[in-house]
């Protein structure tokens, strides 16, 4: 290499997998390499194309699509691309397309696999990918989204419309009507600087104010909504739009310490990304019966694969499908409570699973509860909430979500029960585990109150994290069901390598991944007496203490997002070819860079279980690695 | 799309000029330099080998200063092949000044070793041969390499060059604002070889010599021709 060359040297030796490479290999490259300009838009690959090129982006960046034209990764500066083709057999298996001006630097084959027989890191590169990479992969996909990367102020496009909370209805509403917003926000001024008290919407006018026929001087604070949800200025776009899915609010002021930024309406999110999934969701509560519900419950799938589409991460898409199912049932239990009336005693309806985990897809069946007040005498009201049970089940089901196999349901006498019987259950679950009936139970401990009084709920919450955290046994127990689904031992191209030897031509990416993931999650999870129920918050929780070891709660992190995003495009691609989606996949479904990830991630999954059995003395076969 | 770039060379017969030089070449390199003849200037630019060329030179006059130091590389619009490149530091005739030291790293030990231009004109040829030159700024090449050639062989080489300069000229002829453009604060639009890099998103390189400025120059050639012409364009209509 000419010493004049060292600019092109220095840039490639920054960059994985180059940046440890010995002096002469890195000559080696940069005296073989080809420069290409590209214009943005330019197809620099076509698919089964020759090339026995590996490609470097100096500059600009490049998409890379599945064969079936979906977008599969960006890349950027620093890069390559074209590796998985060069393994094999030299044709293109990812069409490549500049999205900026691109400078090109493309190194031969004879030196790529020069590098690959001599150099173990770049060939770990290349093929294999570590966990970093792993990561690096995740966060770029995140930064591509711009519900992701762009902050929630961005929405705020007007100024505060506020009223102190001694205003009177009529005031309010001309106040409104004067602003044209759909939101007045309320002070209390009482103090030295005013502060947000409550907030009263178009809603809350029509069906608190005028539905009642409230007289027109009556105290705005005797109809405001208080213990307002509100979100930080720091939030991202898509923090608020998970925010209002999970609690269904339509508006939400953003804060700086204890002012008031400004307020941000479901409308201006939909407005940011049409057709969202909060958008049916709004609709959702439009529906006047079940068959509507049912109508509506098509464009479910079409949301799922927009927001695929449009890169959104796994907790993201797994909030909206748990909100879009939230609203569904909520509705029925409106519709419901219209049809038989007002409840006897109050109660609350529990979802239970992957819905109370925020993280549900578009194959699921229905896990519910009904926690009823401890007032209830089941002679008298149990008639009535079996029929709003049955009601809102058979509702699910005609939506799509089918009816629980295990007969999880609050349709179910057992699962329909005032709250000292929840919690006896809950008790006797911790303090006298048994495998395999914590084997069933397991579910209840992934609760969520979703209507009615959800109060019921958070008691029962409150009982886990105090009580599990305490019972060494019950952590054993559970951490030894954890360990009874293992990620699949080795990953090819055409088949699934099993702890037996043998080859399997498919697997579940359910059974055999996310659930594995969010089983162990929920051990450590219970054992740090955290309250968090999605798996993704749970790690969050976990990493405060000192449970797991070092970024270990990072990793697992990196890797339950790739592989739920795997499954997720996964069904997608089906729903988008028109069959039907399932969990079930063949390695050979998968792109190179899926497959080379996933083995980086069932490997993290597997020291994680390692890991789990340790910690809380689970014992069992162990599996070695 | 834009149209040709002129000049009073742009309009010669370029092959039958070379054709006519063979016949009259002293030098063996001249000859056969001139015998691997000059493509029809109806060639399209994508079948077209070339040479991007870059000097670092004592000064900006050909008949007062010398050549130090020569960069080459080869390549077509679809690839510049580094591994063919060329550099080579050559011993000037006249004193070296300071200012120019610095400017091109190169140091008075180095060019005390150099060979003199003569002792590298066989593999200077080589690359020549066969191949339409391109420079940044036609003005320093052609002429420092003439004024040499005149001075060792006796003769000079006749050729058309392609001008990455000179297309960024054409492309931007209103880039010095009038008076009143400026006092609205319009700035000039910069033809150098950094700035014309930089709007087609060409990366900044850090070292300054003659073989870098050469790839510089084949790469902003690549995205020139991508950008404001296409790679069917006639050869004829971009040299000068």
């Amino acid at each position: 290499m000419q010493a004049e060359l060292l600019d092109i040297r220095n840039h490639i030796a920054q960059h994985a997998p180059f940046d440890e490479m010995p002096e002469e290999l890195l000559e080696r490259i940069v005296s073989g390499i080809e420069v290409s300009y590209y214009r943005a838009g330019t197809q620099i690959l076509e698919l089964h194309q020759q090339n026995t090129q590996l490609h470097y982006i100096r500059s600009g960046a490049i998409e890379i699509f599945r064969r079936s034209g979906e977008l599969y990764n960006r890349l950027g500066e620093g890069d390559i691309y074209g590796q998985f083709g060069l393994l094999r057999n030299q044709k293109v298996r990812f069409p490549v397309k500049a999205i900026e001006d691109c400078l090109i630097y493309k190194i031969p084959l004879e030196t790529f696999q020069h590098l690959w027989e001599n150099d173990e890191n770049f060939a770990d590169f290349v093929e294999i990918e570590d966990h970093s990479r792993l990561r690096s992969v995740i966060s770029r996909q995140q930064k591509s989204n711009e519900l992701m990367s762009s902050k929630v102020t961005r929405l705020i496009s007007r100024k505060t419309v506020s009223a102190p909370t001694t205003v009177r209805l009529q005031e309010a509403a001309r106040i409104m009507t004067d602003h044209g917003v759909s939101a007045l926000l309320l002070m209390d001024e009482t103090g030295e600087s005013p502060r947000l008290k409550g907030i009263i919407t178009d809603r809350d006018l029509r069906t608190r104010a005028v539905t009642n026929a409230l007289p027109s001087e009556t105290p705005i604070s005797e109809i405001m909504s208080e213990g307002l949800i509100t979100i930080s200025a720091r939030s991202y776009i898509f923090e608020a739009m998970l925010t209002m899915l999970h609690n269904n609010v339509h508006h939400l002021p953003v804060m700086e310490g204890h002012e008031v930024r400004g307020v941000i309406a479901l409308s201006d999110i939909v407005k940011y990304e049409s057709q969202s999934s909060l958008y049916l969701v709004s609709n959702i509560y439009h529906q006047k019966n079940v068959l509507g519900l049912k109508k509506i419950s098509r464009d479910v799938r079409d949301s799922f694969v927009r927001m695929v589409n449009e890169d959104a991460n796994s907790h993201m898409i797994g909030s909206a499908m748990a909100g879009i199912g939230r609203s569904f049932s909520q509705r029925l239990l409106e519709l419901g409570e219209e049809k038989l009336g007002p409840p006897p005693v109050p109660y609350c309806y529990m979802a239970l699973g992957s819905m109370a985990r925020d993280e549900q897809l578009v194959v699921t069946d229905q896990d519910n509860a009904l926690v009823l007040d401890d007032s209830f005498i089941p002679e008298e009201h149990d008639g009535y909430f079996l029929a709003l049970a049955k009601f809102v089940s058979d509702g699910l089901a005609e939506c799509g979500y089918t009816y629980c196999t295990g007969d999880i349901m609050a349709t179910n006498p057992k699962w329909r029960q005032p709250l000292k019987v929840w919690k006896n259950y809950f008790t006797d679950w911790i303090d006298n585990p048994k495998a395999e009936a914590l084997l069933n139970s397991n579910i209840f401990f992934d609760l969520d109150g979703i209507h009615g009084e959800t109060r019921f709920a958070e008691q029962l919450k409150d009982l886990i994290a105090t009580k599990a955290s305490a019972s060494q046994r019950f952590l054993t127990f559970l951490a030894r069901n954890a360990l009874n689904r293992t990620p699949p031992l080795g990953f090819f191209r055409t088949f699934v390598l099993e702890e037996d030897g043998k080859h399997q031509k498919t697997f579940n990416l359910k059974r055999r991944g996310t659930a594995p993931v969010s089983d162990l999650i929920r051990v450590h999870a219970l054992a740090c007496g955290s309250r968090s129920q999605n798996s993704f918050e749970r790690l969050q929780d976990i990493a405060k203490t000192k449970l797991m070891l070092g970024d270990d709660a990072g990793n697992l992190r990196d890797a339950l997002e790739f592989i739920s995003i795997v499954r997720i495009r996964h069904q997608a691609i089906a729903i988008e070819e028109g069959r039907e989606p399932d969990n079930n996949v063949r390695p050979e479904d998968l792109s190179p860079f899926e497959r080379s990830h996933l083995k980086d991630a069932f490997q993290i999954v597997s020291n994680a279980q390692k890991f789990l059995r340790f910690r809380y003395n689970a014992g069992g076969a162990t599996r070695n690695v | 799309m834009s149209d040709a770039i002129k000049s009073a060379n742009s309009k010669q017969n370029w092959p039958q000029n070379y054709a006519n030089a063979a016949s009259q070449a002293k030098d063996d390199r001249i000859r056969s330099f001139y015998q691997a003849g000059c493509p029809n200037p109806d060639t399209p630019i994508r079948d077209v080998p070339l040479l991007a060329l870059d000097f670092e030179t004592t000064g900006l006059e050909a008949d007062y200063h010398s050549i130090v130091s020569i960069g080459l590389v080869p390549f077509t619009l679809s690839a510049i092949h580094l591994g063919q490149c060329w550099h080579q530091i050559v011993r000037p005739q006249l004193p070296l000044h300071q200012a120019s030291v610095t400017i091109h790293g190169i140091t008075h030990s180095e060019i005390e070793h150099a060979p003199d231009l003569e002792d590298v004109l066989d593999p200077l040829f080589q690359h020549l041969t066969g191949r339409i030159p391109v420079v940044h700024y036609r003005n320093i090449e052609r002429p420092f390499l003439n004024v040499a050639l005149q001075h060792r062989l006796g003769e000079q080489l006749r050729f058309p060059v392609i001008d990455t300069m000179a297309i960024e000229a054409h492309l931007h002829p209103n880039r010095n604002p009038s008076a009143w453009q400026r006092l609205r604060g319009q700035k000039p639009i910069s033809i150098r070889l950094p700035d014309s890099r930089t709007r087609y998103g060409l990366p900044h390189y850090a070292g300054h010599n003659a073989l870098i400025d050469a790839i510089a120059t084949a790469e902003l050639l690549q995205a020139q021709i991508l950008h404001n012409f296409s790679p069917d364009t006639p050869i004829g209509d971009l040299w000068v």
